[in-house]
């Protein structure tokens, strides 16, 4: 089934611009401007090989998001043994209560 | 707001009432200690993988075909990619293109007028962690320094409903999410608890002035946890948004939050450059395909839907307003069928639910269940009443007795001898005695008043102990009296 | 007889069922080659002498009671420390799972653990499994132990590195574009990417969820059947795991090639080739024709646009997957001072390392809005178009062969500094993981330089019963016994 067609956007011509800052936002990661220069170079080199995807006419080819044809799997609605928290919350960087805790969440 | 026009468009999130989660085994129990009900699969450890519970596969189209929707015969799981620390993944498990329904109605009664609010979708998704705010003032997320996070609810079954902006109103907003409400408690999917955060509501609110066909910016405001919160919300941000336009101001698209203690709603001030989802299909999870044996299964076992049964009860006897309090209340709705299915009159049985059992259920506190009226009760009570063995304010009187336990309707009225007097001898001859003591009266009536007649029946009614049919009374004084 | 450690896991069997020797012979075997190899090679980053020395205590009770689970029970194996051991360290080679402990075993851990195998311990790989050398490790290098200067490949070099130096009979890796069967090829052992679906990746640390599999190291291809009867089979926990009894994979191991129609994969045959990887895929190729196969061309036109794909699908499934890397629920966690966003994107910036953090912002960018269709889009349909040659090659032969890599080891720091070279190692393996089909790589020889040429046999999804017959007749032909350097027994002789 061929989902593209309700998607935003249209096959571009192939973006040169990179706003590297604001992929690095989306993805959470603090870099600095030099890294963010270097990143965003080498992005620009990977896409330019990238690029040759959109060389190959695929109108009418339907993507591929899974290697097999297969279709439900499902779980019986059975409640099981869950964790015992101490087994995980032992692992946490910060844990008050039982809770996960974490910095204030609003700047 | 003369010569503005709002459009609202609802998403209602209803948590389903499955034994275990949508994509784990772990119990459905978010009032368990925190963290009691989490396993590598909800606290998103390395390695762990979804694996969807067949039960709200069911529940979520039992909810769309109820909805008039089109299940799709092929769906496919999305991965909505954002960070939030309540969300464990970091990507909420969705659906995009090809929700499991799409494309329904659902007609609303509003002030006695029927409108049809259209419904886009119903999707599939999962739930996220509980946060609490800790720290700072009163435990608001804005001045809180630190927040706790407990993810027995993350992975909670949920379903998404997203309306048309078909609404026009705080008031059909409101009619709405009640029979939503009801429709998603009808089906036994869910408890829909508003209260215990079960079912939510997010309003999208756009005004735009009268006979404009473009639509207006909208906002969308989240924490609508209540149906009065639902109007009261709605008519604060379709004001709002007036006062912006008409002062000059532009209406920001952006999420607000609504606070129920102040009623207002505020900016939640989050980036909207952040908002780039980066959906795309699942990889761990395969496309879910329904069969049309399946969904017809699934339609073969759809409950009575609320609709219909107000229409049943409103053919029984009732009206429209008790049929709807009767059908919102199932302790009462099992109480009238059975009681109109063993011959009661709907009418009556109605009146008497709806009126003097919650009455007394709400004055004692006691919920019907555990008072000792049962259906036989109700339809021996309204019996004595239609054949005049009892009269109404007597049948009040052996109600609550029979509630607290004393026996039935006529065990009771025998032991405290509230049978109407049926012996007409015993009547005419308190009849005799009346007139024989107010003679100004009598002559009143035969020059024309008919005023005193009421008081005549009064006093016949005294001197019966209030025991005599009223009409029978009423109908000897104007033989004795010629009125 | 040799060092113990040099047997094949069959051997050893025999051995313990004819009590020759003991598990907790073979375990101190491989420990001993460890504590010989290790300082040189880098190949484990945990060992787990203590959960070991019971799993071979176990074994040996269960051999006394007469109890067999098969062909693993006693043997030591090692895995890689993406696949998640409850209570014993497990970090995907990151700074981010520093010290994690997980709760829970992978499936084909507590598969391993059923059959009375014996877990040496974790070993080392690129972060998070994305690389082709294992020099994009938090830890440290893998080396190579035909030449110490040379990298082992990757992602799953530690793996590959202890089967072919001994200290572990064999070993699972993880291959997402070929990182079992480069590895593999590059030390001259056999590993194998399973069906897509057939091995559970529950408890596998994700990288590419759509193209992860689960496959084993060996140093013979009866091995790589024995481990993969083990690991593999239908897992309630993997919903892309295949719900059907697992092909009869070891069935026709001795029926050799006569009467089979293999293809050689001509777009892997010339430019970006070695040329002596070439010559030797070719003389393969011809004997193979002289055991009696009918030996054609075959070609897979979108094949060089594989590549391309490839390195748009995985990156964008990791972009995702990795995002619950935040600090909060595991792991590493800044100490920088913040709110809750700020923590999460220092954490996570100073615990990936600079080709993760790379992938991720690669991935990031194919799915965001605006780019989705051109980048992520666009790789779909080249996907299926990579499937579809397949699909028509296999109408016409029984089994694909190619290089398993463009060159032999190549050397360390040679590609770090540049990705796009790096990603042109898995050349020939990623169109198997695109596909979703098995494939295998057996070494065939040594080149001029003494490093081990892979030679690589694919089949369709589920194929694995054709692709090991064919495998076990190229292992029989090439006869390759040359042990490395590091893993003969004049080294373990102090």
């Amino acid at each position: 089934m061929d989902e593209s067609s309700t998607r935003v956007g249209t096959i571009a011509a192939m973006p040169v611009d990179i706003d590297i800052a604001k992929v690095a936002r989306l993805a959470r990661l603090a870099l600095s401007d030099e890294e963010l220069e270097m990143y965003g170079a080498q992005l620009g080199d990977i896409l330019e090989h990238a690029e040759r995807v959109q060389a190959l006419p695929t109108e009418g080819v339907a993507p591929t998001s899974h290697p097999l044809p297969m279709v439900n799997a499902f779980r019986e609605d059975v409640a099981r043994e869950s964790l015992e928290p101490a087994s995980f919350l032992s692992e946490a960087p910060d844990v008050k209560d039982g809770q996960f805790r974490v910095p204030r969440i609003l700047g | 707001m003369s010569g503005w026009e709002a459009v609202i468009g609802i998403e209602t999130h209803v948590e389903l009432s499955t034994h275990s989660k949508m994509f784990c085994s772990c119990a459905v129990d978010v009032a368990g200690p925190p963290n009691s009900a989490c396993c590598p699969v909800c606290l998103a450890l390395p390695g762990a993988l979804p694996v969807p519970n067949e039960k709200a596969i069911e529940g979520i189209i039992k909810i769309g075909l109820a909805l008039e929707c089109t299940i799709n015969e092929s769906s496919l799981f999305y991965r909505k990619n954002y960070f939030y620390p309540d969300l464990p993944k970091n990507y909420q498990i969705s659906q995009y293109t090809f929700p499991v329904c799409e494309g329904g109605k659902l007609d609303i009664d509003v002030d006695g007028t029927t409108m049809t609010v259209g419904i886009t979708r119903v999707h599939m998704e999962e739930d996220t962690g509980k946060s609490t705010h800790i720290g700072g003032g009163g435990g608001r997320i804005h001045d809180a320094d630190h927040t706790l996070l407990d993810f027995n609810r993350a992975g909670v079954p949920l379903v998404e409903i997203v309306t048309e902006p078909d609404i026009r109103s705080a008031a059909e907003a409101r009619a709405y999410g009640a029979e939503i409400q009801r429709i998603v408690f009808a089906l036994g999917v869910s408890d829909a608890k508003l209260e215990a955060g079960s079912m939510r509501f997010d309003v999208n609110v756009s005004v735009r002035p009268v006979g404009d066909e473009v639509l207006g910016t909208r906002t969308e405001t989240k924490n609508v946890n209540s149906l009065r919160a639902v109007q009261r919300a709605i008519e604060y941000e379709i004001d709002r948004q007036i006062n912006v336009l008409e002062t000059g101001g532009k209406v920001i698209q952006e999420t607000r939050h609504w606070n129920e203690d102040t009623g207002v709603t505020i900016s939640m001030r989050i980036k909207e450059e952040s908002e780039d989802y980066r959906y795309f299909q699942d990889p761990d999870l395969l496309p879910l395909e329904t069969s049309a044996e399946w969904r017809e299964e699934i339609r073969r076992g759809l409950p009575e839907l609320p609709a219909a049964r107000r229409a049943r009860f409103i053919d029984a006897g009732t009206d429209a307003v008790t049929a709807g309090l009767l059908v919102d209340d199932s302790d009462l709705s099992t109480l009238f069928e059975d009681a109109v299915a063993s011959g009661a009159s709907g009418r009556a049985v109605g009146i008497w639910l709806t009126g003097e059992v919650v009455a007394y259920s709400r004055r004692t506190g006691t919920p019907i269940p555990d008072t000792s009226l049962t259906a036989p009760h109700l339809g021996e009570l309204t019996g004595m009443v239609d054949e005049g063995k009892l009269s109404f304010s007597a049948a009040k009187e052996v109600l609550i007795a029979v509630m607290d336990g004393e026996g039935t309707p006529g065990d009771v009225a025998e032991a405290k001898d509230l049978f109407q007097v049926s012996d007409s001898g015993a009547i005419e001859s308190a009849v005799e005695s009346v007139l024989a003591e107010n003679p100004d009266a009598v002559n009143k009536i035969r020059s024309g008043e008919t005023k005193p007649l009421g008081f005549l029946v009064g006093q016949v009614m005294r001197q019966m102990g209030g025991r005599a049919d009223p009409k029978v009374v009423h109908s000897l004084l104007r033989k004795r009296t010629g009125a | 007889m040799g060092d113990l450690a040099d047997l094949t896991i069959l051997d050893a069997g025999d051995g313990l069922r004819a009590g020759d020797f003991s598990s907790a012979d073979l375990l101190e075997a491989v420990t001993r080659r460890a504590a010989v190899t290790e300082a040189h090679l880098h190949a484990y980053l945990t060992l787990d002498h203590e959960g070991a020395a019971q799993a071979a205590e176990a074994a040996d009770a269960s051999f006394a009671k007469g109890e067999d689970r098969g062909l693993l029970q006693g043997i030591p194996i090692a895995l890689k420390d993406n696949m998640c051991t409850r209570g014993i360290e497990t970090t995907a080679s990151s700074r981010i799972l520093d010290g994690w402990k997980p709760p829970y075993d992978a499936t084909v851990v507590t598969r391993l653990r059923e059959a009375g195998a014996v877990i040496t311990g974790k070993t080392n790989l690129d972060e998070f499994a994305m690389g082709s050398s294992t020099e994009n490790s938090a830890y440290g290098p893998t080396r190579n132990p035909w030449n110490t200067d040379k990298v082992p490949g990757g992602s799953s070099g530690g793996s590959a590195v202890t089967t072919a130096v001994g200290s572990a009979f064999g070993s699972l890796g993880s291959d997402t574009g070929g990182s079992v069967r480069q590895p593999a090829a590059l030390t001259g052992v056999v590993g194998m990417k399973p069906t897509y679906g057939i091995v559970s990746r529950y408890g596998l640390i994700a990288f590419a969820s759509s193209l992860d599999q689960i496959g084993p190291f060996s140093r013979s291809v009866a091995d790589s059947v024995a481990m993969l009867d083990v690991i593999s089979g239908f897992d309630p926990r993997d919903a892309t795991s295949i719900n059907a009894p697992v092909p009869n994979f070891g069935g026709s191991l001795d029926r050799g090639v006569a009467g089979l129609k293999i293809g050689v994969v001509t777009e892997f045959m010339g430019e970006g080739i070695d040329p002596h990887v070439i010559t030797a895929t070719r003389a393969m190729a011809d004997r193979l024709a002289g055991a009696g196969a009918e030996v054609v061309e075959a070609t897979l036109p979108s094949v060089e646009y594989a590549l391309s794909a490839y390195y748009l699908i995985a990156p964008a499934e990791c972009s995702s997957n990795l995002a619950r890397f935040d600090g909060i629920r595991f792991g590493h966690r800044t100490q920088v001072e913040g709110t809750t966003e700020e923590m999460m994107a220092h954490t996570r910036a100073e615990g990936f390392g600079p080709e993760v953090i790379r992938r991720i912002l690669l991935g990031t960018y194919a799915l965001s809005a605006g780019y989705y269709d051109a980048f992520y889009g666009q790789a779909q349909k080249v996907r299926t178009l990579v499937r579809n040659d397949f699909t028509a090659a296999y109408g016409h032969v029984d089994v694909l062969i190619s290089p398993t890599t463009p060159t032999t080891a190549f050397s360390v720091g040679e590609k770090a500094a540049d990705p796009i070279a790096m990603y042109y190692s898995d050349l020939c393996t990623i169109p198997s993981n695109l596909a979703g089909d098995p494939a295998i790589s057996v070494p065939i020889g040594l080149d001029d330089a003494g490093l081990p040429v892979g030679f690589q046999v694919m089949a369709p999804s589920l194929g694995e019963e054709v692709m090991y017959q064919v495998a076990a007749e190229v292992e029989r032909l090439a006869g390759f016994t040359e042990r490395a350097l590091l893993a003969t027994s004049t080294v373990v002789a102090p």
